[in-house]
């Protein structure tokens, strides 16, 4: 039983591997421009395996930041992992506990989490450990190959890289947007929020990280209100 | 840069990130029966990747054409419950089609 959760967790984290891989390549790319070495890159990746956080983060060092600059940075756009890690909370079995907390929830980021939280009935630790598994590989090597091959790349390959990663959110919101009008709805509402946070000047002082919050809070909670989820549904 | 410059950047970047994720599912232990708290958590992945990604997209490749290519080939795919990794590269190879045709 165990082992075959453990095998379709893997299964399900190949798609995820390999769109990390084109995302990640494009961040090695980024970071060695912003004066990383192909090490510094692939660590940073290794051990935050996340998207936007890593890309801010870049900002950051390339302009000397503050530590404490950094550390609202990451604070600010991963905020959202912390409803993920709530949201978990509610759909993992027994067993899953302990340590495994403390170890597992070092995968949990958008595709991860929107793979978890789709799978059928609780959340097993062994189907979570085979989908984070790959991915990290994936975003790792993809990093590191980014960074030492990124310069012999034309400009307009690493263009093209650059919208892989929306393509991959794009994979999780419009297939259940499609079969879900409440969903459907909410992330219109989203989406209407976040362009109006973006090309209104006076919002133009809320950073994006933050500003991605307050839009997802938002239209959440509107959901929330307007369209509640039954228990089970 | 140095490597002993980079250590502190990389140590708070990770630490940060890992405590938001860990925390959470470490603490939290009972169920939630609040439904409007149920609800809330239930949209959020779609509304936190929706508001990441528009109108970001706009502005990832050379021009706002090839990008709006990018997004709409995306879609088309994702409708049609193509797997993540042909959205993304379908994706990508709409933007480099239009970026070459544009020169």
């Amino acid at each position: 039983m165990r082992g075959e959760s453990l095998k379709r967790g893997l299964k399900d984290g190949i798609p995820i591997c390999l769109g990390y891989f084109a995302v990640s390549f494009a961040f090695g790319i980024l970071a060695v421009d912003s004066g990383c070495t192909a090490l510094e890159a692939t660590l940073i990746s290794l051990t935050n395996l996340t998207s936007a956080g890593q890309f801010a983060g870049l900002t950051v060092i390339a302009q000397a930041g503050s530590l404490l600059e950094m550390a609202v940075t990451q604070f600010v756009i991963n905020a959202r992992y912390m409803l993920m890690s709530i949201a978990l909370s509610q759909k993992v079995e027994e067993r899953f506990r302990g340590i495994w907390r403390w170890i597992l929830s070092f995968g949990i980021t958008d595709e991860i989490f929107a793979a978890a939280i789709q799978s059928e009935g609780s959340l097993k630790r062994s189907y979570f450990a085979g989908l984070m598994l790959l991915p990290i590989i994936g975003w790792t090597s993809g990093t590191f190959l980014g960074a030492f091959l990124g310069n012999i790349l034309p400009e307009i390959l690493t263009n093209a890289l650059g919208v892989a990663l929306y393509g991959m959110f794009i994979a999780v919101i419009v297939p259940k947007s499609a079969e879900n009008k409440n969903v459907f709805a909410v992330v219109v509402l989203a989406v209407i929020l976040s362009f109006c946070l973006y090309y209104i000047p006076v919002f133009s002082a809320i950073s994006g990280g933050f500003a991605i919050i307050l839009c997802a809070v938002a239209a959440s909670a509107a959901g929330a209100v307007l369209f509640p989820v039954k228990e089970d549904a | 840069m140095k490597f002993t410059e980079f250590l502190p950047y990389l140590i708070v970047m990770a630490g940060v990130t890992y405590l938001i994720r860990a925390i959470p599912l470490v603490m939290v232990k009972k169920k939630i029966e609040n439904q409007f708290i149920n609800s809330f958590l239930y949209y959020i992945p779609y509304t936190v990747l929706a508001a990441m990604t528009f109108p970001a997209i706009f502005y990832a490749t050379g021009s706002k054409l090839s990008a709006g290519a990018g997004c709409l080939t995306a879609i088309i795919l994702a409708f049609y419950k193509k797997s993540l990794i042909v959205v993304a590269s379908g994706a990508c190879l709409a933007v480099l089609a239009v970026e070459l045709v544009l020169g």
